[in-house]
């Protein structure tokens, strides 16, 4: 007969029936045996398994203090020698998700533990997690807790024993975004044609391809006055400063640039070079104009028809950017431009 | 924030909503083919239509 696999169960404080909101700040414990939701766990392996111990921790705890949490709760599981980690679900509770994501993530890393978190696919634990931990989605609703362990234990047994995993969806965990190789009944200009007429005669069909998903941008109010406004230039084309200082990346940006400009009237091309790997820079290299308007909204400031010119320019090199990395770029050029007073920017892109 | 790009649906998919269209990919705010001051021009042009851009309220 194999062995049982021997699995721990992380609970928040409420649902490890400690507290409510009110003991949020309770730090890491230790319960023998399933508690809670973890009798269901116990329901849901039934022979396979075995729900060695409950570890729990204050969702405020977690928060505040993550690196001294997960230290403890480490200890405890390598402590029950646990083969699985079981966490949540979390359904929509963020800073539960967090720490089921968070804790799921060190146990495989670092003991080697196989791990399954539970939570909703819009928690913020899912965003942050979902990409190095398998995070079964729950829907929202505590009322789902039963199938969501269900499918939770049937995904963590399938990881203990090292059986090959379905697609994301058939799974029923959020995608990590890995891809694989796998063999198709028919080729792909087939398959193409197949969703094609599909499409045309209204039947539903679905794509190979899963499409980045962009979320909705609230529009920045309108300028009303120009000539108070402090305009910022900033682009994606690969503007740096000659001989490329700070090494920034060609391509696949990570981060970006500050080029200081007080006081320059032109960007003289002995003076900056354009570091991009996907288009050709040599009309920018013989006049950087062409990608960051500087000379003109130099004039315009003199002309008093802007207030001012912001008095950097802020530069990456756009080619291939992972759309997390890019959000980031720009979230981070957006921060340094508001706390500078900017309140216009004219953004060029190649 | 005004984008001056070439690829305004791109633009547009990612939330850019004050997207307006440039002198090319190779040189968004310039147009090599021009004499050096008709190429100012155009890119003053350009400039001055983006900040006009920056001006109007964005229809959603």
């Amino acid at each position: 007969m194999t062995e049982k696999i021997r699995v721990v169960h992380y609970l928040n404080q409420f649902f490890a029936q400690v507290g409510g909101e009110e003991k949020a700040d309770i730090g890491p414990g230790f319960k023998e045996g399933p508690t809670g939701p973890g009798r269901a766990l116990q329901q849901a392996l039934a022979e396979h398994g075995e729900v060695i111990a409950t570890l729990f921790c204050g969702d405020n705890y977690f928060a505040e203090h993550a690196e001294e949490a997960t230290e403890e709760l480490l200890r405890q599981m390598a402590r029950c020698k646990a083969h699985l980690l079981i966490a949540g679900p979390a359904f929509e509770s963020g800073r539960y998700g967090v720490a089921c994501g968070a804790i799921c993530q060190a146990a495989h890393e670092r003991l080697g533990i196989h791990a399954v978190a539970g939570m909703d696919e819009e928690n913020a634990g899912a965003a942050l997690y979902r990409k190095n931990v398998y995070i079964i989605n729950s829907g929202d609703s505590v009322v789902r807790m039963l199938p969501a362990l269900q499918r939770m234990v049937i995904l963590g047994i399938k990881l203990v024993q090292g059986a090959p995993l379905g697609r994301p969806a058939e799974e029923g965990h959020i995608p990590r975004g890995i891809k694989r190789n796998a063999f198709a009944a028919k080729p792909p200009a087939e398959r193409a044609v197949d969703m094609l007429l599909a499409k045309i005669r209204g039947e539903p069909f679905k794509s190979e391809i899963a499409a980045p998903q962009f979320h909705h941008i609230k529009p920045a109010a309108a300028l009303r006055d120009l000539s108070s406004a402090v305009i910022a230039l900033v682009t994606d084309g690969g503007l740096v400063p000659e001989g490329n200082p700070e090494r920034m990346e060609p391509g696949r940006p990570t981060r970006f640039t500050t080029i200081p400009v007080e006081g320059l009237d032109r960007l003289d091309p002995k003076q900056f070079d354009i570091v991009h790997s996907g288009y050709d820079t040599a009309f920018a290299n013989q006049d950087p104009h062409r990608l960051v308007p500087l000379d003109i909204m130099r004039e315009l400031e003199q002309q008093g028809i802007i207030g001012k010119l912001h008095e950097s320019i802020h530069a990456t090199g756009g080619a291939h950017a992972a759309v997390e990395n890019a959000t980031r770029i720009g979230q981070g050029i957006a921060e340094r431009l508001k706390s500078a007073g900017v309140t216009g920017v004219i953004l060029t892109s190649t | 924030m005004v984008q001056i790009c070439t690829m305004i649906p791109v633009a547009k998919e990612v939330g850019s909503l004050r997207a307006m269209g440039s002198g090319g990919i190779v040189s968004p705010t310039g147009n090599p083919e021009l004499t050096p001051e008709k190429e100012k021009e155009f890119r003053r042009d350009l400039v001055l239509r983006a900040l006009q851009i920056l001006k109007e309220d964005v229809r959603e």
